[in-house]
């Protein structure tokens, strides 16, 4: 049995296209390249950019005097010893040139007095984020990208495009077979670089701030294609997530900006503010970073401090109408809309899966360890290290990306043909129009649970037992999947994309998982309450591969400019 | 507090053979029509068609579908205890249920 399959070639191929594959898609054009600019969602809609609230950080010093390198030292300290200094010396050294290159194609940063305004965020030394009012960073930088994309030369945009595999001939990528859903057919794609820029994991996660196609895909195409991961274990929460009332039009971490623009209480049921007894003494400030904030709250809990919904509570109640209206105008209403009036009550807040630190492992070019292979955004692995400083998040994407577009683009121009193995593609092909025999399977409760598993037994605070139970399930989870795809193979089948989420998001669920269980410590993001502290000799990296016998883990040192060499 | 929306969804392949399934749908207030549909999906048939990415924010606008004959967000629309009738956009192709093809044409594949 062998499906017909759509066949188109490219120059470069783009999975993902959020910050880090239009500003990738950008490059590559510019440097003239055919690009294939794929995504499973709409074109510059999903995925993790669209979402982001307020800050871009970068050493722009418009307001406050500044250098890349006082922006990479908070980075590394960010990080707690783990970062990739190359991939953070790169997001923090090119971060200007990206953010400038956006403010000409139109992004409109906000401005005080004709310059660019920095805002002081967690864990930097100055302020140093720019931003788009009223919490419009993410679509605003979603829509310039767009703009610039659309004015490129050589960009074919191409939505509802799921990528299924990666494909190989001789060792190398040389493209990817894809489910297009509005038609239900398979679609093989030769290139002559392959760019994964599908973002993070969240979606792994019950509560989570990322849209529903971020469940690591990209994680599971590399793995599966022998590039390897790094960091796998650093799942970030973001501790002030939005929990109650209910709050619909707004992304959940939409309070972080109400933090550095009006500081705001952070309080247990008790009515005290309680990170001082975690370390840091905020009296009103925001200064506590994100995996200190976010251990806070969940022993608060623990403790029996919660709120109602298990969470904390954040007042704003000390600020006026009028300050509120000065600093997020037309939002005031939105949350009026919602029967939420900040002078007269809290909100409850909780920690929410929302970043990964993981991912690729990548070189300065972005370079996979398979030729071919190229990566940008969150996708790649180590830059953050153990705990992501605000506001790189963005600024990776734009870097990242700019760089992978180059870097695929160098490549194309040393290939004059497309070495695509049509025999390598037909193993997925006949994966996409197979049939299996779950039809009794309800793959939207299986996603339900695998994210009730990661949040309960792989989230903030873990334990041996916890992993080992959440291991098991994966395991039996991946069972119940089986081989085969079910559904009909008919346009939008929801049943047959669940199931090829299943298929990535239980590979990755099972690389932080064992990740996390084999770190002997408590560091940034990863905490173990039965491992307490951080040891001078984890100081190292946890690398995950896909072998002939399953995933497996090695240690391997961080990587510093002089272990580069 | 919970209340019952009763959502009569139009399901179908091609516009001109569809049918309506009721769906009796738990909820508490302030919760969205969105909510009501992953709902649906996830405790009664997973094969609901509906097109969707943020969840809640009203970033990605996705999620458009007509209630009671008017375009709506499933995302900020909430779900009320009365009938409620779910249909997709009137004005653009049909794919499946409640999902059309809203991409502009130069950002859909084509061969």
């Amino acid at each position: 049995m062998s499906a017909a399959a759509t066949h188109v070639e490219t120059d470069v191929l783009i999975i993902g296209s959020g910050g880090a594959g239009m500003y990738a898609a950008i490059e590559a054009a510019r440097a003239g390249c055919s690009v294939l600019l794929a995504d499973r969602s709409l074109i510059g809609r999903g995925g993790a950019t669209v979402m982001a609230q307020m800050t871009v950080a970068v050493a722009l010093g418009s307001e406050t005097p500044d250098h890349w390198s006082f922006h990479y030292n908070d980075t590394l300290e960010a990080g707690r010893g783990l970062c990739d200094e190359r991939l953070a010396r790169l997001l923090c050294e090119e971060g200007p040139a990206c953010i400038r290159e956006m403010e000409n194609w139109g992004i409109g940063w906000a401005r005080k007095d004709g310059r660019i305004t920095q805002a002081f965020a967690p864990g930097h030394d100055r302020p140093r984020c720019v931003y788009v009012d009223f919490l419009n960073t993410g679509p605003a930088v979603s829509k310039t990208l767009r703009g610039a994309v659309t004015r490129s030369k050589g960009i074919r945009k191409a939505g509802d495009l799921v990528v299924v595999d990666l494909v190989q001939a001789g060792g190398e990528v040389t493209g990817a077979v894809a489910w297009h859903m509005s038609s239900g057919a398979p679609v093989t794609i030769a290139a002559k670089a392959t760019i994964v820029a599908t973002g993070g994991l969240t979606r792994l996660y019950r509560r989570n701030s990322a849209s529903a196609n971020m469940g690591g895909d990209g994680y599971a195409l590399a793995l599966r294609a022998g590039a390897p991961l790094i960091d796998m274990e650093f799942v970030q929460f973001f501790p002030i997530g939005h929990l109650a009332p209910r709050l619909i039009g707004m992304d959940p971490i939409m309070w972080d900006p109400f933090r550095y623009k009006l500081g705001g209480r952070l309080l247990n049921s008790e009515g005290e503010e309680f990170t001082a007894r975690y370390g840091v003494s905020e009296e009103g400030r925001y200064v506590t970073t994100r995996d200190v904030a976010t251990y806070a709250i969940v022993k608060e809990v623990e403790a029996g401090r919660g709120s109602p919904h298990g969470g904390a509570y954040l007042s704003f109640e000390h600020c006026s109408e009028s300050a509120l209206r000065q600093a997020f105008g037309p939002v005031i209403d939105r949350l009026a809309n919602n029967q939420i009036d900040l002078t007269r009550m809290p909100i409850e807040v909780a920690p929410i899966a929302h970043y990964h630190m993981g991912g690729v492992i990548a070189d300065e070019r972005m370079a996979t360890e398979v030729a071919g292979l190229f990566v940008a955004g969150e996708a790649v692995g180590g830059a953050n290290g153990a705990n992501r400083l605000s506001g790189n998040a963005i600024t990776e994407a734009l870097v990242f990306g700019r760089r992978a577009g180059r870097s695929a683009a160098e490549r194309v121009k040393r290939m004059p043909t497309h070495p695509f193995g049509a025999e390598a593609a037909r193993p997925t092909i006949d994966l996409i129009a197979a049939s299996g025999d779950g039809d009794d399977l309800n793959t939207a409760a299986m996603i339900e649970r695998l994210q009730a598993t990661m949040a309960d037994d792989v989230g903030p605070l873990r334990t041996q037992a916890r992993l080992a139970r959440a291991l098991a399930a994966i395991d039996e989870m991946t069972r119940t999947l089986g081989a085969r795809p079910m559904g009909d193979n008919k346009p939008f089948d929801l049943r047959r994309l669940d199931w090829f989420d299943l298929r990535n998001m239980l590979l990755v669920a099972r690389a932080v998982t064992m990740s996390a269980l084999a770190r002997g410590e408590s560091r940034g993001a990863h905490q173990r309450e039965d491992l307490p502290g951080m040891l001078s000799q984890w100081r190292l990296n946890q690398v995950a591969r896909l072998e002939s016998g399953g995933l497996a883990l090695t240690p391997a040192p961080v990587v510093t400019p002089a272990a580069a060499q | 507090m919970t209340s019952i929306a009763n959502l009569k969804i139009w399901r179908g392949e091609s516009a001109d053979a569809g049918r309506w399934e009721h769906y009796e749908v738990p909820f508490e207030p302030g919760q969205s029509v969105l909510d009501g549909l992953r709902w649906i999906r996830t405790t009664r048939d997973p094969s609901l068609a509906i097109r969707f990415s943020c969840i809640n924010a009203n970033a990605c606008k996705e999620c458009m579908i007509e209630l009671d004959g008017t375009t709506v967000y499933a995302c900020t629309a909430r779900l009320a205890a009365r009938e409620m009738t779910l249909t997709p956009l009137s004005n653009k192709r049909l794919v499946r249920d409640l999902v059309t093809e809203i991409a502009p044409p130069a950002e859909r594949f084509v061969k």
